[in-house]
């Protein structure tokens, strides 16, 4: 990271600043950015791109105020931040680069092994309490979200609990690492997490969305299918005057080369 | 001649990184309040965005709570808010695409005003969730729900805080402050016997060779990253606090106020025994001429002498406490719940803007409310360092 940015530093003040790309934004999209612009870079020598992460959130800001050239969003841009650059007579264009499969996960030692989308909208919402309401010991849930503004939080609301409202008061962690660590030690716990991080600390549950008619294993497999469906879209936003300075970038990323990479990094290509 | 304009020059440079500290300062707190105080003139509902019923839909007083009820299916008929038994229709813009396919709509969306007034004129329990660019309220059978700003007993008082939800967002943050409050509070009654113990000890009793080496290593555990603290907080200290009290889950108040007691602790001490060694070598020979033995001496002479110095040790431990963000991040499980008990998750205000602001919309509604949390905290920070100021200061020996 720190090479990369000293690299493109470098760059910038040895020659022209014409074709330098900014790329900022959501920290989920950013291990695919960074070694996608780390490659880029290897093809294109003469090229400059410096990628920094941010959130989501602080991306599009920094696409409306004209200090980035490429935003990356593991979210929807909204409404209001599409009105905004519109307002200052720009258009924003998008390119969804990657999909991302979101995993349930809970403790290895709970013997459940399927859920189904409303048994778990029941679990983050506070409808259900207790593991032997869904075929499990007896014991609480306890369930643990990302952080409310983070875009995986926002897709799980909108994808499994069907737009209704995590439960009031929720456990919430900062990172996908952190919930890692904290379903590993807390036997009741249920969280969620791209399918990226998944690990043998954890177990990820087969999760059906068919009222329990088929259950479906997590896996990028099943995601490339299309049989998984939690599965959401990442996104690069651009402005459309400046499409010629990044098409080059974005267009790598979505060649079979660029592709290539969002697989390696644990993600679902777009092609 | 040369002396007097070096002496003249350090003299305009030392003026000028002191007015340059000062003005520094100013501009990041109004920076702060200017960016928080915009908070209370946004509409409840998100901005750019409107509820629109039917016409015949006599609900009149709505808020934020019972919006939010409303979208969760927690209110599900038009009875329980007061008006005619109907059932509650959700309709939020994609919906639309059920009604009309995008040919009927427009190229440009040109016609989904109007056709958006069809399904809520047609539809008497509905509540649409629309932005303003489409607004279908100029046509008949459409009524624009007239929902209030965001008034300040909402923001410091209400109990639920989800600055995310649509179409109305809840910001109360009595529970982060309560939150804030109670893991900095026992934090400084667990830090505090042990920090004066250690500085008594250290001025005191232990000899010169163990007090050299002591107190550079205690000194180093101020400069350990806050993020090492919560780390550590998380992987050993949160699974012990769960099975020594036998809890569902590990990240609570009592494991936040443990870690904060340890990252507070090296100011404690070395501002404590700071004070403890400034006590006059004559007074306590005094007391010890007198008769008095040492521990008599320790706790008649020398902790009277420089309780300013102690309390200034406390408060300056308190703010540490206080501000602390990342280690509590990571272990105090952030759940913005009305702390009722040293075991339960708390969310802490430092916490709550660390992990949102980087993805709040900037400018937006939930933006606003983080920097007036910011506000929040540096209004407590600052009444803190006052009680440091005034309590250093004040030297009396009256207690003597």
């Amino acid at each position: 990271m720190r090479k990369l940015i000293l690299l493109a530093l470098a760059v910038v003040f040895g020659m022209s600043q014409l074709s330098a790309q900014k790329i900022k934004g959501s920290e989920t999209v950013l291990p695919i950015t960074q070694k996608a612009a780390e490659l880029y870079l290897k093809v294109n020598p003469k090229a400059q791109v410096s990628v920094t992460g941010g959130g989501s959130g602080v991306g599009i800001a920094a696409l409306i105020d004209g200090t980035t050239d490429l935003a990356q969003a593991s979210r929807k841009i909204k409404f209001n931040e599409r009105q905004k650059i519109q307002q200052s007579g720009n258009s924003v264009k998008e390119v969804a680069i990657a999909y991302d499969a979101l995993a349930i996960i809970i403790n290895p030692g709970n013997k459940v092994t399927k859920l189904t989308r409303e048994q778990v909208e029941g679990m983050f919402t506070g409808k259900i309490k207790n593991w032997k309401e869904v075929g499990g010991e007896d014991m609480k849930v306890v369930p643990y979200s990302r952080e409310t503004s983070s875009g995986t939080y926002e897709f799980f609301k909108e994808s499994v609990l069907k737009n209704k409202n995590h439960m009031s008061g929720i456990m919430s962690m900062p990172a996908n690492g952190a919930i890692i660590q904290s379903v590993k030690q807390t036997k009741g716990a249920i969280a969620y997490v791209g399918l990226a991080y998944v690990n043998k600390d954890v177990k990820a549950v087969h999760i059906s969305y068919d009222k329990g008619k088929t259950y479906v294993e997590p896996s990028v497999k099943n995601a490339v299918n299309k049989t998984y469906p939690i599965v959401r879209p990442l996104y690069f936003y651009y402005l459309k005057k400046n499409e010629s300075k990044v098409k080059a970038f974005v267009d790598y990323i979505l060649s079979p080369a660029g592709q290539e990479i969002v697989k390696e990094v644990g993600y679902v290509n777009v092609k | 001649m040369l002396k007097k304009l070096s002496n003249f020059t350090i003299k305009s440079l030392l003026t000028f990184s002191g007015a340059f500290a000062g003005i520094t300062v100013l501009f990041i707190s109004i920076f702060l309040f200017k960016e928080g105080l915009g908070f209370f003139k946004k509409p409840a509902v998100e901005e750019g965005y409107s509820l629109y019923v039917n016409s015949k839909n006599r609900v009149e007083d709505f808020n934020s709570k019972k919006i939010k009820e409303i979208f969760d299916h927690e209110i599900t008929n038009w009875n329980e808010l007061g008006g005619e038994d109907v059932e509650i229709l959700l309709f939020r813009m994609d919906n639309i695409f059920d009604y009309y396919s995008d040919e009927e709509l427009g190229e440009e969306y040109e016609f989904l005003a109007e056709k958006l007034a069809e399904v809520i004129k047609e539809k008497e329990g509905i509540i649409a969730f629309v932005p303003h660019q489409y607004s279908p309220a100029e046509y008949s059978g459409v009524k624009e729900l007239s929902v209030p700003n965001i008034t300040p007993s909402d923001f410091f008082a209400g109990r639920d805080w989800l600055p995310t939800a649509t179409p109305s967002p809840l910001f109360g943050t009595l529970p982060m402050l309560l939150g804030t409050l109670l893991v900095s509070f026992f934090a400084i009654l667990f830090a505090l016997p042990l920090g004066l113990g250690v500085a008594i000890y250290l001025s005191e009793l232990a000899p010169e060779a163990i007090r050299k080496f002591l107190k550079p290593i205690i000194e180093l555990l101020a400069g350990i990253p806050s993020i090492v603290y919560g780390f550590f907080g998380l992987v050993v200290l949160a699974p012990l606090v769960q099975k020594t009290f036998n809890l569902p889950v590990g990240e609570t108040a009592l494991t936040g106020s443990l870690i904060l007691a340890i990252m507070a602790l090296p100011t404690i001490i070395s501002i404590a025994e700071d004070a403890l060694r400034n006590t006059p070598r004559a007074m306590k020979e005094a007391s010890l001429a007198l008769g008095a033995t040492h521990w008599q001496t320790i706790y008649r002479v020398i902790i009277p002498y420089s309780k300013s110095g102690i309390s200034a040790a406390v408060v300056l431990g308190i703010g540490r406490a206080i501000g602390e963000t990342m280690a509590v991040l990571m272990v105090t499980g952030n759940a913005a719940l009305m702390p009722t008990s040293l075991f339960d998750p708390v969310r802490t205000i430092p916490a709550t803007i660390a992990a949102e602001l980087g993805e709040a919309p900037s400018g937006g509604a939930h933006y606003q409310a983080l920097f007036l949390l910011g506000a929040i905290l540096f209004i407590i920070t600052l009444f803190i360092s006052i009680a440091a100021e005034m309590i250093s200061k004040k030297k009396n020996y009256k207690d003597m």
